[in-house]
C-alpha cells in the first residue's frame, strides 16, 4: 500500500516534469499566460478602484481588497487549462503508451494537476510582486501571507481536478475550453472576489454567500489584510476536501476506461 | 504446460453499432512471431488494443502469459510493450528525454534509464538527433524512437501495430532488421500488417482477419498450400491477346484467372504440376499464335491466399499493391533537416 503510493507519487512527479518542460517549450503560451494576470491586476486596480473603493469598509483600500481576490480569479481561470492540456494529451498517441505501461493509473492525471499547481504558485508569486509594486501589502505577518497564498493554491488544485474530468469527457481541446469558461465565469464573478457581496442584489447574494469562491476569497483576504479567518477557512477545507474526494476517483475511473 | 504468450477466445468488441471484433480466437506461442494480417478496418488494431489492456472486450477472454488482460491488467502491463500505428512519443521532448522519461516510468532508476536511453539511441541510429525535439523527426525516425521506447525494459511480449505503414523502403528495412534481432533475443512478437510481403518475411505464423473474424490461421506455407497446387504465370508480348490466352489455358483445365492490374500478365491456378503443364501451355499458346515473353510455374503467394479467402484482392482499399510491395509514401526529408 505504502509502496504503491510511493510509485504513484514518483510517476506523478515524472509526468509533472514532462508537463513543466512542455510549458517551457511553448514560449508564446508562457509569455501570454504571464502577461495576462499582470494585466488583470493593473486593470482592475485602476479601472474599478475608484468606483468600488467607496463601498469598502472604512480604511480598506481597493488594492488591498482586490489582490487576494484576483489571485483566485487568475487561479480559477488557469484551472481550465487543466482540461485543455489533458484533452490535448488524449489526442496524442503518447497517452496510449502511458496506458499500456506498468505505471500508476493516476499518474498522468496527478502529473497534470501538479504541474498546473506549480505554475499557479509561480503566477501567484508574480502577481503578488506586481501588487507590491503598486502599493498592496500583506498586513498580518509572513506566515499568514504564505497561508493566504496556499489557500488560493489549494482551491486551484481542487478546481484542476474538476477540469481534469472535463478534459477527459470533452470531445477535443476546443470543447474542453468552452465548457471550462462557461462554468468558471459565473462562479468567479458571483463571489466576493471583486466586490463585497453585500453590494449585490439579494438573490445573487444568497448564491455568492455559499460559493466556494467567496469562502476562498474571504479566507485569503482575512489572512492577507485581517478579518475573520476561521469561518471561511474551514469552508475552504471542506470544499477542497470534498471536491478531491469526488473528482480524483471519478477521473481515475474515467481514465481507466478510455476507449 | 507453460502458458501461451497470447491466448484469446471469442473476443467481441463493438463501437456503437459497428462490430469491430466478432468472436476472434488467437493463440501465440512464446518465442514466435505471429502476423495478424488483414485489410484496413479488419479489426487488427482493435485486437491488439484489447490484448495490450487498452480496450475491454465485451465478450470473450484473453490472456498474456497466463494473466487475464482485464482482471490482471496491471500484471499484463509489466510483461508487454506496444508500438502503435501512430508513433506514441512526446513531440515536445527530445528523443533522449522521451526515452529517459519512459524508462523511469518503466520503473528503472534515473541512472539506469539514462544508460538504456543512450544505448537505444545508438542502436536505433538516433544518436545524432538525440537532443532535438521529436517533432522535428522524420516518419522513420519517429517510428524508431517509438520502437525504442518499447524496449527500455525487455518486454516478453511485444505488440507491433503496423510497424512499417507509411515508411519508405529504407526505414522499413531498418524496422525489419530490428524486429528480427528482437526475435533472436527471444521476444515474442505479435505484429499486424496489411502487407503480405511483411507477413511472409517476418512471421512464423499468420492469422488472417477480415471483418472482425479470423478467417485462416497457419504458417505461410500452410496457407499457401490451402490454396492448393501451383500457379501458371504468363507474360504476354501483346496485351490484346489476354482474353485469348485465358481462353486457351482454361481449355487445358486451368482455374479462374486472377484479376491483375498489368494487362500483359495472366496468372491462373494450374491443374497439375511440373514440366508437362508448361509444355502443354506453351504448345497451346503457340498454336493460337500468342506472343509470350515469359512463362512459368510458381507457388501461390500470400496474395493468392488472401484473394481466395476474402474474395477480394488485398488492394481493395488501395493500401497494398498487387505485388505485395510496400509503397514509399513518406520520404525521409526531415532527416536532412538536422
Amino acid at each position: 500500500m505504502v509502496a504503491q503510493l510511493g510509485w504513484t507519487l514518483r510517476d506523478g512527479y515524472i509526468v509533472a516534469g514532462r508537463n513543466m518542460r512542455h510549458f517551457m517549450r511553448q514560449p508564446q503560451l508562457l509569455l501570454f499566460s504571464t502577461i495576462q494576470p499582470i494585466m488583470f491586476v493593473l486593470l482592475f486596480s485602476y479601472v474599478f478602484g475608484g468606483a468600488i473603493g467607496g463601498s469598502l469598509p472604512e480604511g480598506v483600500s481597493y488594492k488591498d481588497f482586490l489582490l487576494p481576490g484576483i489571485l483566485i480569479q487568475s487561479t480559477a481561470f488557469r484551472a481550465t487549462q487543466t482540461a485543455i492540456g489533458l484533452s490535448e494529451d488524449m489526442k496524442r498517441g503518447v497517452i496510449d503508451r502511458f496506458r499500456s505501461m506498468p505505471m500508476a493509473r493516476s499518474a498522468v492525471l496527478a502529473g497534470r494537476t501538479l504541474a498546473d499547481l506549480t505554475r499557479t504558485i509561480f503566477v501567484i508569486a508574480l502577481m503578488v510582486g506586481v501588487g507590491y509594486a503598486i502599493g498592496f501589502r500583506f498586513e498580518e505577518g509572513p506566515f499568514e501571507a504564505i497561508a493566504s497564498i496556499l489557500v488560493v493554491a489549494a482551491f486551484g488544485f481542487a478546481l484542476s481536478w474538476i477540469f481534469a474530468y472535463v478534459g477527459l469527457i470533452a470531445k477535443g481541446p476546443e470543447a474542453a475550453q468552452s465548457a471550462g469558461f462557461v462554468a468558471i465565469f459565473p462562479l468567479v464573478f458571483a463571489s466576493s472576489i471583486f466586490v463585497p457581496v453585500d453590494t449585490m442584489p439579494s438573490w445573487l447574494q444568497s448564491i455568492a454567500d455559499v460559493s466556494p469562491v467567496t469562502a476562498t476569497a474571504d479566507a485569503a483576504r482575512a489572512l492577507a489584510i485581517g478579518g475573520d479567518v476561521w469561518d471561511p477557512l474551514w469552508q475552504v477545507f471542506a470544499w477542497v476536501g470534498g471536491i478531491l474526494l469526488v473528482f480524483v476517483p471519478l477521473c481515475v475511473r474515467k481514465y481507466r476506461r478510455l476507449q | 504446460m507453460a502458458a501461451r504468450a497470447v491466448e484469446a477466445q471469442g473476443i467481441v468488441k463493438r463501437f456503437g453499432s459497428t462490430v469491430a471484433l466478432d468472436g476472434v480466437d488467437l493463440a501465440v506461442e512464446e518465442g514466435t512471431v505471429t502476423g495478424l494480417l488483414g485489410p484496413n478496418g479488419a479489426g487488427k488494431t482493435t485486437m491488439v488494443r484489447v490484448l495490450a489492456t487498452l480496450l475491454r472486450p465485451e465478450e470473450g477472454t484473453a490472456s498474456v502469459l497466463g494473466r487475464d488482460v482485464v482482471s490482471q491488467a496491471s500484471d499484463v502491463r509489466e510483461l508487454i510493450a506496444l508500438t502503435g500505428q501512430f508513433a506514441a512519443i512526446d513531440e515536445l521532448l527530445t528523443g533522449r528525454e522521451n526515452l529517459r522519461m519512459f524508462g523511469q516510468l518503466f520503473r528503472l532508476d534515473r541512472r539506469e534509464a539514462a544508460r538504456r536511453a543512450d544505448e537505444l539511441l545508438e542502436r536505433f541510429d538516433l544518436a545524432d538527433a538525440a537532443d532535438r525535439q521529436a517533432r522535428t523527426y522524420s516518419g522513420g525516425m519517429r517510428r524508431r524512437l517509438d520502437l525504442a521506447s518499447s524496449l527500455l525494459t525487455r518486454p516478453r511480449v511485444l505488440f507491433l501495430d503496423e510497424p512499417t505503414t507509411g515508411l519508405d523502403p529504407r526505414s522499413r528495412n531498418q524496422i525489419w532488421d530490428i524486429t528480427r534481432e528482437l526475435v533472436r533475443e527471444g521476444t515474442t512478437l505479435l505484429l499486424t500488417t496489411q502487407y503480405l510481403e511483411e507477413a511472409d518475411q517476418l512471421t512464423d505464423r499468420i492469422a488472417v482477419i477480415d471483418h472482425g473474424r479470423l478467417i485462416a490461421e497457419g504458417t505461410g506455407d500452410e496457407l499457401k498450400d490451402s490454396v492448393g497446387g501451383q500457379m501458371i504465370f504468363v507474360r504476354l508480348a501483346n496485351p490484346w491477346d489476354r482474353e485469348r490466352a485465358i481462353e486457351g489455358l482454361t481449355r487445358l483445365g486451368c482455374g479462374k484467372p486472377e484479376p491483375s492490374e498489368l494487362e500483359r500478365e495472366v496468372t491462373l491456378p494450374a491443374p497439375e504440376d511440373g514440366i508437362a503443364m508448361i509444355e502443354r501451355a506453351a504448345h497451346a499458346l503457340r498454336e493460337a499464335e500468342i506472343g509470350v515473353s515469359d512463362l512459368g510455374l510458381r507457388r501461390p503467394t500470400l496474395d493468392d491466399v488472401f484473394l481466395t479467402l476474402t474474395g477480394a484482392p488485398a488492394t481493395t482499399d488501395g493500401a497494398a499493391p498487387e505485388t505485395g510491395e510496400i509503397p514509399a509514401t513518406e520520404p525521409e526529408t526531415a532527416e536532412a533537416r538536422s
